[in-house]
């Protein structure tokens, strides 16, 4: 009998979702997963291409009921953008689905070259990214794809919330006529959009308005930040949330409306500390003039990545509640009060 | 158009000079591998695919794609002369702004995919042939390789895909001119033998002259392969000379990307043209 995995959220952390009325969503990897087979069943242009990945994919029910429509290339990264690129050119709409790790390192200059270069809209889908591989170790980590991928011209990069920014992207991928970069993880998640959310590739979405600090997150981690600004709130801090799901191109109005609201702001993010989102908001900041008093970059730090689970990672760098908590009232104790 | 094979021959006579030509002026170029490929790309481009500058845009054209893209200005010079662009355009390779940049790029007209890093070709190709199979289309995928090139593995990776599909709309060529930038691909990294590997693999195997139009036009023959119902992707491997039809650079590897001086540039053209002198005292262009 296996161990039961660790929960991503503190008892207390679970009790600030129940206060908050959030629901547990399921994985963004069957969200995707569904969503696509539907996009599929409407359109028999849309194809899959996996690497022996679909199991890891949850694309088995994709195959059965679709198999002219998923192509499987075996363990080949290089060869899967590859054919994906061509496929692309054929006029097929095209989500190439592997493991966020191997996708971008071993294949990155597949995605630079045949599918960013030469302009094939494939929609380069990183499965199991950042750390929801924890215990596998660093092979299996994709802590640099971001970094990776902001450096190469031509390609967006979408890194959904939860299950509605995950459908959303999906839906919205598909009627791309550039590249396009999506990844997530593996593990469920709290749906943070009502029925009234709307989705748009490039404009963060707004989650709360605070005027001590300002989380600016994307991707599995935002919930986090959702749940520190609260557990703040009733502290009696304000404190805003912005899911940043598109973190190439950056929308620079939404961050910059951001900081000035706040006297203080923290990035967070499933992803090196170097050349991710934090990075990309600091140059932002710098370069608009627009600088917050104090200002985090909360992620994983460029050390040997310690060894556990997701839960375990992600805590042991402070991406939890009670880790961003922290994280802010030490931030806050240096700003200047005005 | 149709060419007989004197006559195609002697185009390429004229478009190896265009070679020399635009690389001289650019100061920059891949003579030796452009002037092994040149004669298959001729073939391709006059004989074999059914692509036009009016119908470049078309779902069912045949499709070209370099993987040697470092073999640009044979592609360029043929493209030109098929009336893909003005040949005028060609002053401007390697230039500022200009998109006849030292590899194939979408930005001109006629050409299929971005390349120049090794191995991406056959990858690409094999998706554009699945693609035609999901689709019922007839056309078919070419894909140039050179052997250097080969050491790449993702085109083994693909090699492997294109059989598992049964892709017999597929043709990959190897320009097989047994040098490389370093010397002899078999002291580099041998690949030897190739028709064995490609065979293994699950193609069908043609080996023939690549300097031969005849030869080649019969390779890449549509009735030999594809709709033949043997379900295999054909490899032609052909067998080239680098720097072909200039006697001081013919399989000479300091060729690869080397640019001739003025002397050489002169020795060049005057042999070029005493071929094409005494072609025209023949009455070959009559």
């Amino acid at each position: 009998m296996s161990a039961p995995a660790p929960s991503m959220y503190s008892p207390e952390a679970a009790k600030v979702a129940e206060r908050l009325g959030l629901k547990m969503g399921r994985p963004n990897l069957e969200e995707f997963a569904d969503t696509l087979l539907a996009l599929a069943k409407e359109d028999r242009n849309v194809v899959v291409v996996t690497s022996d990945s679909r199991g890891s994919g949850k694309l088995g029910p994709f195959g059965q009921a679709l198999p002219k429509q998923i192509i499987e290339l075996g363990i080949a990264e290089q060869n899967l953008v590859g054919v994906a690129a061509g496929l692309a050119s054929a006029g097929k709409i095209v989500y190439a689905v592997s493991p966020a790790c191997f996708l971008t390192a071993r294949a990155l200059e597949q995605i630079k070259n045949d599918v960013a270069y030469s302009d094939n809209a494939v929609k380069v889908i990183g499965i199991s990214a950042g750390v929801s591989y924890g215990a596998l170790g660093s092979t299996h980590h994709s802590l640099h794809d971001l970094a990776a991928l902001r450096a190469i011209n031509n390609i967006e990069i979408v890194v959904p919330a939860d299950n509605f920014e995950t459908r959303e992207v999906i839906k919205a991928a598909a009627k791309r006529k550039h590249p396009i970069y999506i990844r997530f993880g593996k593990a469920p998640l709290y749906t943070l959009h009502g029925s009234g959310a709307s989705f748009d590739i490039g404009k963060a979405i707004r989650l709360r308005h605070g005027t001590d600090v300002t989380f600016i997150a994307t991707g599995e981690t935002v919930v986090h930040a959702l749940l520190a600004s609260e557990s703040l709130r009733e502290k009696g801090m304000s404190c805003g949330v912005l899911s940043v799901h598109t973190v190439k191109p950056l929308d620079a109005e939404s961050i910059l409306r951001a900081a000035r609201e706040s006297r203080a702001v923290i990035t967070v993010e499933e992803h090196m500390v170097h050349g991710g989102l934090g990075e990309a908001c600091a140059g932002l900041f710098l370069q608009s003039g627009t600088v917050p008093q104090k200002f985090r970059i909360v992620g994983i730090p460029d050390e040997h990545t310690v060894t556990g689970s997701q839960a375990d990672i992600f805590r042991h760098y402070g991406i939890s509640m009670e880790g961003l908590g922290a994280a802010a009232m030490k931030l806050l104790a240096r700003v200047t009060l005005s | 158009m149709s060419f007989t094979d004197r006559r195609l021959a002697l185009k390429s006579i004229r478009l190896r000079r265009r070679v020399l030509e635009i690389i001289k002026h650019a100061g920059a170029g891949h003579t030796g591998g452009s002037l092994s490929c040149l004669d298959i790309l001729n073939v391709l481009y006059n004989r074999v695919l059914r692509v036009s500058p009016e119908t470049f845009g078309d779902p069912d054209r045949d499709r070209y794609i370099q993987s040697k893209g470092h073999s640009v200005e044979a592609l360029y010079a043929v493209l030109a002369d098929r009336g893909f662009f003005p040949d005028s355009k060609l002053e401007t390779l390697c230039g500022y702004d200009s998109p006849f940049v030292g590899h194939p790029t979408r930005d001109v007209p006629g050409i299929e995919q971005n390349t120049g890093a090794l191995g991406h070709g056959l990858p690409i190709g094999v998706g554009t042939a699945i693609a035609g199979k999901l689709d019922g289309k007839d056309y078919r995928v070419f894909v140039l390789m050179g052997d250097g090139e080969l050491a790449e593995g993702s085109n083994w990776e693909a090699a492997m895909s294109a059989a598992h599909y049964d892709l017999d709309n597929l043709v990959a060529i190897v320009d097989h001119n047994t040098l490389q930038i370093t010397g002899r691909t078999r002291d580099v990294c041998s690949n030897e033998p190739l028709d064995e590997k490609f065979k293994s693999f699950g193609w069908e195997v043609k080996v023939v002259d690549g300097h031969s139009i005849p030869q080649l036009t019969d390779a890449f023959s549509p009735r030999d392969h594809a709709g033949s119902g043997t379900g295999k992707p054909l490899v032609v491997i052909a067998n080239t000379t680098k720097g072909k039809g200039i006697s001081f650079m013919e399989d000479v590897a300091k060729w690869h990307h080397g640019v001739p001086s003025d002397a050489e540039y002169d020795k060049a053209l005057k042999e070029l043209d005493a071929v094409l002198s005494k072609a025209e005292a023949e009455g070959a262009f009559a």
